[in-house]
């Protein structure tokens, strides 16, 4: 037997904790204190900048604090002093996993105040990149999630495909990130020729690489051990919370924009919607897996209805002229002055504005002045929303659940912290 | 040559498999019938009470007990698993080996800036500062005074290309093609200093990049 200081006997070989147990000398019994431990900023699981206070007893969360705001840039603040357009790039880096899809939703309130209809063939173009889009931030999410719990390989499978994505990003915008490519009043260039083509032959193979991905994980039981009842949501909850997007149907709620409100050209094409049935991690999963190949049926879709046509609006005090035009019709060539220096003026109002981004609910609450510059823009992240509700998700759960829980609510830093 | 590549790197590849049993494809069994009780937290146990084990295993739903069995114990969805990552190690690898291959780009691609001449050889900038103007980042800054023989030219043409967000607003401004950006990536530098461009910097670099430059705008120019 051992004997520590207080005199107490210990079994041999025994270890004990002093510093959090004891007797104060009032004789009033201090219990153990909760062990608190910093998650990140630096933790490469904390996808990004996330910096978590957990406070645990033994290995069980008790509390989860999320510390959030060390990628705050003010973009809500900067774009009140550009115009229009040139507040367009902010929104590539905001959630810069899906770049179009937040173009999308900044161009389709600006359309909304301006009360302008694109043409039909842009609105196909930004149909067929934003569900692009939604392919390669699965691609980004789903399978930094599976390497978080532990599997690198299909991480590395897919990012090839999101590779072969980007340079269609490259191909049609010239970025393979921030493409400034969707703008008010349409896109910003038609897409060059072959490039359908050759989306159409990327489309037609990437099932069979989802299939390959998915025979690897989605009867795995490490994987389904993971996230099998991990992060339950009731729908209840998911709707108390705000939570949308996959966050929200994975729980059962049947709630997706691109079905209730259409926009752009999704009332045109066909396509289904994956709802789970348990709310957790290894639902949302199936969702998220469910959600790429239904956008791959949308893009078959968008290829085969492409229509021609003009790609920008037909109004020269919002779009600039074709360059050809610009150069010898002097009236074309004011146009063109005009919108690059002092941008156009967008008529006073407020809307909010919705697209189902990859995350969920990608809001733009956009107040106009009736000048050249937004009033305000407020922006609406569904990732901040998710992070908030990770304090009652991951209680109850253990250390590696919370790696779980955050690779299932797809937290990307720059939408969170704007 | 850029369609070739993708091509190529989309051919279909050998077609294997179809999907595991035990493969989720409807959303709505994926619950109960498929769960092994792996983490029965207390905080599920609170939230879920009817979610306990009496009520998870019920009898017709579901595979088999000797399904399940034999598939727990011949590590059936394991080794299926493994077989693809074999399969996919025989494959080409999709890597390039960077510095001295190097991926396609588009016509589109925007890269580090430069400022072009005319044919003559006289530069085509004639600071109208719409680049200037319309950039976001505020990253150009442009003085001008008329020269000697009366034409309205460029006396100082800086681009800071730290601040420079690459978004193309300058190229798409510029009513006579003088300010682009070109296909060139590579010119990381040691120095924050060396990356503030100096009129005589993107002159050198329109000169040196010239052939690239007019054939990407040639190959462009019907969809600008």
């Amino acid at each position: 037997m051992n004997r520590d200081l207080n005199g107490a006997t210990h079994p041999l070989g025994s270890t004990t904790i002093t510093e959090d147990v004891g007797i104060h000398d009032d004789g009033v019994d201090v219990t153990s204190r909760h062990f608190t431990i910093n998650f990140g900023p630096q933790h490469p699981a904390a996808h990004g900048v996330l910096r978590l206070i957990l406070e645990l007893e033994g290995e069980e969360i008790l509390r989860c604090d999320p510390h959030v705001g060390l990628l705050h840039r003010g973009t809500e603040k900067l774009i009140e002093y550009k115009t229009y357009l040139q507040a367009l790039p902010y929104f590539d880096r905001l959630d810069y996993c899906s770049m179009m899809i937040n173009e999308q939703a900044y161009s389709l309130a600006v359309e909304k105040l301006l009360n302008i209809e694109v043409p039909i063939r842009a609105k196909f173009i930004r149909t067929m990149f934003a569900e692009i889009t939604r392919i390669m931030n699965h691609c980004m999410s789903v399978m930094s999630h599976i390497m978080d719990v532990g599997a690198l390989t299909p991480f590395l499978w897919m990012f090839e495909e999101r590779e072969k994505l980007i340079e269609f990003y490259e191909r049609v915008s010239g970025a393979r990130m921030h493409a400034a490519y969707v703008r008010p009043g349409g896109v910003s260039l038609d897409i060059p020729r072959g490039l359908l083509e050759d989306i159409h032959i990327w489309a037609t193979q990437f099932g069979q690489r989802m299939d390959e991905a998915e025979e690897l994980i989605t009867g795995n039981r490490i994987w389904k051990g993971r996230t099998v009842d991990v992060g339950r949501v009731t729908a209840k909850e998911a709707l108390d919370w705000g939570f949308s997007g996959v966050m929200l149907r994975g729980s059962g709620v049947n709630w997706d924009l691109r079905k209730v409100q259409p926009y752009d050209a999704y009332e045109y094409v066909d396509f289904d919607v994956p709802v789970g049935s348990k709310g957790d991690c290894y639902d949302r999963y199936l969702c998220r897996m469910e959600e790429m190949r239904q956008s791959l049926r949308i893009i078959h879709q968008c290829i085969n209805k492409m229509p021609p046509g003009p790609v920008r609006v037909d109004d020269l005090k919002i779009s600039p002229p074709r360059r050809a035009h610009m150069k010898e019709n002097m009236e074309a060539l004011i146009h063109h002055f005009k919108l690059y220096s002092e941008g156009f003026s967008v008529p006073p109002g407020e809307t909010y504005t919705v697209v189902e981004a990859p995350k969920g609910e990608f809001g733009v609450h956009l107040v106009s002045d009736g000048s050249n510059r937004p009033y305000r823009c407020k922006i609406r992240a569904p990732g901040f929303v998710h992070l908030s509700g990770l304090d009652f998700m991951a209680k109850g759960h253990f250390i590696p659940d919370v790696v779980t829980m955050i690779g299932t609510m797809d937290i990307v830093f720059g939408e969170v912290d704007r | 040559m850029l369609r070739n590549v993708i091509r190529a790197a989309a051919v279909p590849r050998v077609q294997t498999r179809v999907a595991l049993p035990s493969m989720a494809r409807s959303f709505h069994v994926s619950s109960r019938s498929q769960t092994q009780n792996t983490n029965d937290y207390r905080a599920n146990r609170e939230k879920f009470p009817e979610d306990d084990l009496s009520t998870r295993y019920t009898p017709g739903r579901g595979p088999s007990v000797l399904d399940t069995a034999s598939q727990t114990l011949l590590l059936t969805e394991l080794i299926r698993g493994m077989w693809v990552v074999l399969e996919s190690f025989f494959r080409p690898p999709y890597t390039l080996m960077y510095p001295f291959e190097k991926g396609a780009l588009s016509p589109r691609f925007r890269g580090e800036h430069a400022l072009r001449r005319y044919p003559s050889g006289e530069e085509r900038c004639i600071a109208c500062k719409l680049c200037e103007a319309i950039c976001p980042a505020q990253a150009i800054t442009i003085e001008a005074e008329p020269r000697e023989d009366g034409s309205r030219r460029t006396t100082r043409y800086d681009i800071d290309m730290t601040k420079c967000i690459y978004c193309g607003f300058c190229q798409e401004a510029c009513p006579v093609d003088a300010i682009v950006e070109g296909p060139n990536y590579e010119y990381a530098t040691e120095t924050h200093e060396e990356l503030l461009y100096n009129k005589e910097k993107l002159l050198a670099n329109g000169d040196k990049w010239e052939v690239e430059l007019a054939r990407n705008l040639e190959a462009d120019h019907l969809y600008r």
